[in-house]
């Protein structure tokens, strides 16, 4: 079952000031979505928004057509809503394993079977398993996350995200702060992500290059309004995006 | 262990795990007379009681003060129903039956008004809670005996008249006495290897995630006041079975032995020092509290005595049996200071 997300004018206010701005998108399966913008232009307070870690103060999220706006960041995980986190998010005091299996556990929708022993779960054991060596994480299984360098524990956000098996992949600059090397791992695995055509990827990130390589769309973000939408190549070129994302006027580029 | 997963690990813990448990199986035959013998009964229940709260504090990251309230209903559930409906085995599991379903209602209530809000708030409620009930509990005097607390029997086999075999292994009579000492003791073990399966369970981890981060257990789909409220009414079901066998093991249920805030904070000592969020810590830290508890004023009137006998009344005075508190206080500083994560924490560090 293919899967459908719309925001309808999703605004929210932070007293006095509008961080999102009636956002109104329809994201489409088997499309990645690159979600660009200026710092504080609210691209992570949308995401916010939409897996519900911040509650809307106008409009509405409408997942497979039913709107999700009044539901809790749990129920809406449930639903398939998958989001990884732009500052490291994880479990730190637990192994790598142990974080993987719980994101498995979590999409298997094993929530409360307290009189099984956890080591009895072979089916989640092998899940992460697997998700460890498609991030190139297997040696550090017993290592707790707290200890993980930086990349590594991007990698972990990332492996977390695909054991939950989501309809809807959020990454929040999955990216930041990674070393070059490091970085296509992490990259590669979201094209993978991409080839199932059921699937909206939805991504934050600031690195051009990476988004021109990945997206199938671009969104604009400008003081929490959506400015511009469209394909990558038009977006990139059109005036409001080198005069609000880029800093560089239409004006000045002629000039120089 | 076949039965939960979960080993204590490490050599050095599991050889005292190993001893301590052996200690509690023998007492009877190891130990003569009565204190010895109560020393080690109440060791096996605070064993319980400190490892249902290690479920709460250690695992989920939930810091209550009423766990003395679930702990006291328990023990006047068995006290109420032998005191009230004759000493028999079908009052004690009526007692124990209606004491489970009063601390799983009011545990369920409590988590569900007050865990969806900061910590420090559902402990201030917990506390309040607590206080309420003891209060209650010293008031209903028909009911509880009030602050007298109530005396009463229990069923033959129990009794202390109760002969068994008059002369058994080592020479020592198996009466009533040791025959309910068995009941914790096998009780105890138990409840304990059931709370170390629950622990060690995949909700056992989700747990664990709550504690570790709870904002991103909900993004992914862990209901995390749901999760917390299941582990205090788990913690409260079994802190009430701990009292309704110490009030089988003493005869006797008061506020004193049940509801009082100084067991509360015996409790948090004993989790402390025996390291939290382990469940083994619970036995070390009860068995090395509880010692000291009984022995340590001993052993001071033996240093008293002798010191002053030598001649030096200034420094004997430091070891007057009366400040036994001043040393056990110091020990607690002492150990908190050197083993941050309790003895288990650091028997297992030091054997990694």
């Amino acid at each position: 079952m293919s899967v459908s997300l719309e925001t309808r004018d999703l605004t929210i206010r932070f007293g006095g000031h509008v961080a999102v701005d009636r956002v109104s998108c329809v994201f489409r399966p088997g499309e990645l979505t690159a979600i660009v913008g200026p710092n504080g232009a609210g691209k992570t307070t949308y995401f916010n928004l939409i897996s519900g870690q911040l509650r809307a103060s106008a409009g509405q999220v409408l997942l497979d057509g039913v709107d999700i706006t009044p539901e809790s960041a749990p129920l809406r995980a449930r639903r398939g809503l998958g989001r990884a986190f732009q500052l490291t998010n994880l479990f730190p005091n637990l192994t790598v394993a142990e974080n993987v299996r719980l994101a498995v556990q979590a999409a298997r929708g094993v929530h409360y079977d307290m009189l099984r022993p956890w080591a009895l779960r072979r089916d989640l054991i092998q899940r992460a398993d697997e998700i460890l060596g498609e991030v190139a994480l297997e040696s550090k299984r017993a290592h707790s996350a707290a200890v993980l360098s930086h990349g590594d524990q991007r990698k972990l956000e990332v492996a977390l995200m695909i054991a939950l098996e989501p309809r809807v992949f959020m990454f929040d600059e999955p990216t930041a702060g990674m070393s070059v090397d490091e970085a296509p791992i992490v990259l590669d695995l979201i094209a993978r992500l991409k080839k199932d055509a059921s699937k909206i990827i939805m991504l934050v990130e600031h690195k051009m290059d990476v988004v021109r390589s990945l997206a199938d769309r671009i969104i604009v973000l400008t003081n929490g309004a959506c400015v511009a939408d469209g394909d990558p190549a038009t977006v990139i070129a059109s005036p409001v995006v080198q005069e609000a994302y880029l800093g560089i006027a239409p004006k000045e580029k002629a000039a120089s | 262990m076949l039965l939960s997963g979960n080993p204590p690990r490490g050599k050095l813990l599991t050889a005292l795990i190993v001893l301590i448990v052996a200690a509690l199986a023998f007492a009877p035959f190891i130990l003569q007379g009565s204190k010895p013998l109560n020393v080690a009964a109440t060791i096996c229940v605070f064993a319980l009681l400190v490892a249902s709260y290690d479920v709460l504090l250690g695992y989920a990251g939930i810091v209550s003060f009423a766990h003395t309230m679930f702990f006291g209903i328990g023990a006047y559930g068995v006290a109420i129903a032998l005191y009230g409906l004759g000493p028999s085995w079908t009052s004690i599991l009526i007692g124990l039956l209606a004491a489970l379903l009063v601390a799983g209602v009011l545990a369920l209530a409590i988590g569900l008004f007050s865990l969806r809000v900061q910590t420090i708030f559902f402990a201030m409620v917990t506390l309040a809670v607590a206080s309420a009930f003891a209060v209650g509990a010293s008031q209903l005097s028909w009911l509880t005996g009030g602050e007298d607390g109530r005396t009463f029997s229990t069923p033959a086999l129990l009794r202390p008249g109760y002969r068994l075999v008059e002369n058994g292994p080592f020479g020592v009579e198996i009466n009533g006495r040791t025959l309910t000492y068995y009941l914790v003791f096998f009780g105890v073990v138990f409840l304990f290897l059931l709370l170390l399966r629950i622990v060690e369970s995949p909700f056992g981890r989700v747990l664990q995630a709550i504690r570790e981060n709870p904002f991103r257990s909900e993004a992914l789909g862990y209901r995390i006041v749901v999760h917390r409220t299941a582990a205090v009414v788990i913690g409260a079901l079994f802190a009430a079975c701990a009292g309704a066998l110490n009030a089988i093991w003493l005869r006797y249920t008061g506020p004193d032995t049940t509801l009082s805030f100084s067991i509360m904070l015996d409790i948090l000592v004993m989790v402390v020092i025996g390291g939290m969020g382990t469940l083994y810590g619970a036995i070390v830290g009860a068995a090395v509290f509880v010692v000291a508890q009984n022995y340590l004023q001993a052993l001071m009137g033996v240093a008293f005595k002798a010191i002053n006998a030598a001649g030096l009344p200034f420094l004997a005075g430091f070891f007057n049996p009366d400040r036994w508190l001043l040393w056990l206080g110091l020990l607690f500083i002492l150990s908190v200071y050197f083993f941050p994560t309790g003895i288990v924490g650091k028997l297992r560090a030091e054997t990694k």
